[in-house]
């Protein structure tokens, strides 16, 4: 298969991007996505000009390391899949294909098509984890958990943290990669002690660090990898509100005193 | 003549670790915060080992070259996590889960660490409930265990078909839990290029950082190496792209002995290779071959009109199928284990039976359980493998049989340990699947996750504070000391050598080759002669590597093709030191098979009196052949049998 290429070229943070277009003929239609750009990459090289640069790790899905904006659609046209998943035969030969790195302030290009996701990161560090030192913990078994409730929380957790929600977003908000880990903690009774301090210290850390707000287009969840659903924004909601009704009665009830 | 004192506690195998833990020296927490300890890898065993050690108030640093900790290749391990829980009632025990271990590791890992390992994996279940991993459950609310491979009991625990990314989240969480108290201080996007030595003691590392270009110093009073395994040597493996070995191969060249390094784990059902572009290949997990029948065509004239389409696999007849691995060991028929699975469909491609558009691959058959289950049973139990197999081959392998082969998927050498998990070099310790300690020759199914997290959380803590409880009064490190100068001049130096080349080949390029020659000489099946003619070869590509690389682009920038140029000349000497120890390894055992030692069914044959040791390398110059030492395994617990799954 044959195809024209406009990639997002950028040499660095500060410099100014522009799209540059690239041609690649002879490629298998079993190869994914990723391997198209290697074939690329192996003739920049052999020219002598700096290969296109993207993040990518583990090629099957699950380390969310890959991110590509594939003409208009994080991850590409195939539902369902990260970048590294996709495959050519989702293209016709002939096909131009628009490649960008992921657009948000909160996310900024590095080089090319890879972007600093570090804001991930430190909204986990606010608060998305349970307050457990290692050692000293109950048998596993001793807290029995509804089946329903562990295979909720496990929909939830199978965010992998690539930030397609917010590439997909017009306002760029990480409320759907938030919600996911308050549900997951929030639904198993280990993480309910401190589930009020965690929605309102992760949604403060989101607001902090430059994520939009949501309207509620649904953008997010259609072009999950994940399928992570909206309704965990629902439930983030609810948390969030019962924690600052809650919080507002601390502070009546300490007033008293 | 051996240098190797792997510090066994002595007494009887099941007090070992409770013994040893009740007389170490400790340090109190006000001289915690004075120690500084430098994890590497953000994997199973580096998160959780920053987690754990940040919790007891050492101050942490963890490095990790993904863009976050939470992408380590852990996060890819499918299928489940063992441990000695006995929830089901059926007879498990701790004893039984080392003698599983042991026996499936072929009779060449240490007893004392692998008891430890069945000893301790009751308490990663309880920790990572507590840290909020949603294992499967049952409907009474209880933990849902499934079986494995190599046992008769169901120890295994699971999230879906992401246990690997649940768990790593989990430790990831409780690391990150310290980096917002200020216990760990998390460097993503930097590789470690070396370590630094001071007074014969591990001391630092330089590291680059792979956004700026910048090579940095950073000092500690110990260091944790947790960087996984080199499958990558292969080029294709099941592996991330990053995996690689250059942190334990500037250890191995800094005084740690490298332990059995031509033991590696061949998994026997991933998806075959497409072609000559293929990056990378993908695992089908083991559950699989619970309700798979493996098999290929028995006539010469099937394969062909196979291959040429003039046939679906559903109209070869019943009687014209070798259904080669229930022919060849009734007992346990598609459950082998993996290193038995694996030779078993190398020997039949070989043979010309092999089917796919090249011939390297078998049939891994659902239509007998679908007719006996009914899809919808199926496709309850591994719909989400059924769907990936779709995405990536294009074909339904509800209809279709998948098409599987063997890939490399892990390694259980690596470098030498002793009970602390500290290496030949005093304060650099490693743990997780970049250690040699507790697989042996072979490691069985959902025991990588075991070890790990076992290490991490439950073994370094101890070991590591008795280590650093005499040195409470050495003060922090300077980075502006000689050894971190001379060490980073080296670093640089011999980056710059690889932009001097100015060759004409990609990095890639020299890969392949490399990956070639492994696979054919090096890979399930090996023999003297091919051993020899594969290290000429690799001295071959390697001198080539140095006189025709090309690398593009600058020192001071994000640069991908610098990155695998540096990880790729260290491969180029790992793999030639797999051969050497593969062919001074005169025995067949576990993922090592010498066509030479085998029985006259073509199983491997064990040489006990000559090799049941495990062969610890020391780095003696660029020039000089490595020298072997020997830690001689001693069996007190458990009988050493011939291996049988007949």
């Amino acid at each position: 298969m044959d195809f024209t290429l406009k990639i997002w070229r950028q040499k660095n943070a500060k410099a100014k991007g522009k799209f540059a277009t690239y041609k690649i003929n002879g490629i298998s239609d079993s190869s994914s996505f990723l391997e198209m750009l290697d074939v690329v990459n192996e003739q920049q090289v052999i020219k002598g000009e700096d290969p296109i640069v993207f993040d990518h790790d583990c090629r099957e899905g699950i380390c969310g390391a890959c991110s590509l904006y594939i003409n208009g659609r994080p991850h590409g046209p195939d539902d369902a899949v990260t970048t590294c998943q996709l495959h050519m035969r989702k293209f016709k030969d002939g096909d131009t294909i628009v490649i960008e790195p992921w657009r948000s302030k909160a996310f900024p290009v590095i080089r090319d098509l890879m972007v600093d996701r570090q804001a991930f990161d430190k909204i986990i560090q606010a608060g998305g984890f349970i307050s457990v030192n290692t050692g000293g913990i109950p048998d596993a078994n001793a807290i029995l958990i509804p089946k329903e409730n562990a295979d909720s929380s496990m929909d939830a957790a199978a965010c992998i943290g690539c930030g397609a929600c917010v590439a997909a977003c017009k306002n760029a908000s990480a409320m759907l990669f938030v919600a996911a880990k308050v549900s997951h903690l929030a639904l198993l009774p280990q993480g309910k002690a401190e589930a009020t301090r965690r929605v309102q210290a992760m949604v403060a850390k989101m607001d902090e660090l430059g994520f939009g707000n949501c309207t509620n287009t649904g953008a997010c969840e259609a072009e999950c990898p994940k399928e992570i659903s909206i309704d965990n924004i629902a439930r983030m909601n609810r948390e969030y509100l019962g924690a600052k009704i809650g919080a507002q009665k601390d502070k009546v009830s300490g007033g008293g005193f | 003549m051996t240098k190797l004192n792997s510090k066994i506690p002595q007494g009887p195998v099941a007090t070992k670790w409770s013994s040893y833990k009740d007389h170490i020296a400790l340090v109190n927490p006000s001289n915690k915060r004075k120690l500084d300890i430098i994890v590497v890898g953000t994997g199973l065993a580096g998160a959780s080992a920053a987690a754990s050690l940040g919790a007891l108030g050492f101050k942490v640093k963890a490095f990790c070259y993904q863009d976050s900790p939470r992408r380590a290749h852990s996060i890819a391990a499918q299928g489940g996590i063992n441990a000695s829980k006995n929830y089901q009632n059926d007879g498990d025990s701790v004893y039984r889960l080392f003698y599983d271990t042991i026996k499936g590791g072929d009779y060449r890992a240490r007893e004392g660490n692998v008891y430890r390992l069945a000893e301790v994996s009751g308490s990663i279940i309880d920790q990572s409930v507590a840290l909020g991993v949603p294992f499967a459950r049952e409907y009474g609310g209880l933990l849902d265990n499934r079986s494995f491979g190599g046992a008769q009991v169901s120890r295994t625990f699971y999230a879906r078909g992401q246990t690997g990314q649940q768990l790593l989240l989990g430790a990831y969480s409780a690391m990150s839990r310290q980096v917002s108290l200020g216990n760990v201080e998390s460097y993503t996007r930097h590789e470690m290029l070396d370590v630094v030595i001071i007074d014969g003691r591990a001391r630092g590392i330089i590291a680059r950082n792979l956004v700026t270009g910048e090579i940095e110093r950073h000092s500690a009073h110990a260091v944790v190496l947790a960087t996984g395994g080199y499958g990558n040597v292969f080029f294709l493996s099941t592996n991330a792209m990053g995996s690689n070995a250059t942190a334990i191969w500037k250890a191995y060249k800094k005084g740690a002995f490298f332990g059995n390094p031509c033991f590696t784990q061949i998994h026997p059902t991933c998806i075959p290779v497409h072609g000559d572009f293929q990056s990378k290949l993908t695992l089908m997990s083991e559950s699989l071959r619970n309700d798979g029948r493996i098999w290929v065509p028995k006539r010469k004239e099937d394969v062909e009109a196979l291959r040429h389409n003039k046939m679906k696999p559903k109209d070869i007849a019943e009687e014209n199928r070798d259904y080669y691995l229930e022919r060849r060991y009734p007992a346990f028929g598609n459950l082998v284990p993996r290193d038995v699975a694996s030779r078993a469909a190398k020997e039949r491609c070989d043979a010309g039976f092999g089917v796919g558009e090249t011939g390297l691959a078998v049939y891994l058959d659902f239509a007998d359980s679908i007719k006996r289950l009914g899809r919808n049973v199926i496709e309850e139990r591994y719909g989400n493998l059924f769907q990936m197999y779709q995405k990536i081959v294009d074909e339904n392998p509800y209809e279709n049989p998948m098409m599987i082969y063997p890939a490399v998927h892990y390694t259980m050498g690596g470098l030498w340990v002793d009970y602390d998990l500290m290496s030949t070099v005093k304060g650099l310790f490693v743990a997780g699947e970049a250690n040699f300690s507790d697989h042996g020759a072979n490691r069985l199914g959902a025991s990588a996750l075991m070890q790990g997290l076992a290490d991490g959380y439950f073994v370094l803590p101890y070991t590591i504070q008795n280590y650093l409880a005499d040195q409470i009064n050495v003060p922090r490190f300077k980075t502006d000391l000689p050894e971190f100068i001379e060490s980073e001049k080296q670093v640089k130096a011999s980056l710059q050598q690889l932009f001097d080349v100015k060759g004409t080949k990609t990095v890639d390029h020299f890969h392949r080759q490399l990956g070639k020659i492994m696979w054919e000489y090096v890979g399930m099946a090996r023999n003297k002669e091919g051993l020899q003619k594969a290290i000429t070869m690799i001295r071959e590509v390697r001198a080539e590597f140095w006189k025709d690389v090309k690398i593009t682009g600058e020192f001071n920038e994000v640069n991908p093709e610098l990155e695998k140029a540096g990880r790729v000349a260290d491969f180029l000497e790992l793999g030639e030191l797999m051969a050497i120890d593969a062919l001074n390894r005169e025995e067949s055992c576990g993922g090592h098979f010498r066509e030479e030692y085998q029985t006259p069914e073509g199983e491997a044959l064990r040489n006990d009196d000559d090799y049941m040791y495990v062969a610890a390398w020391e780095y003696n110059g660029d020039s000089k052949e490595p020298i072997l030492n020997k830690e001689s395994l001693e069996y007190e617990a458990i009988e050493v049998k011939q291996r049988n799954y007949k």
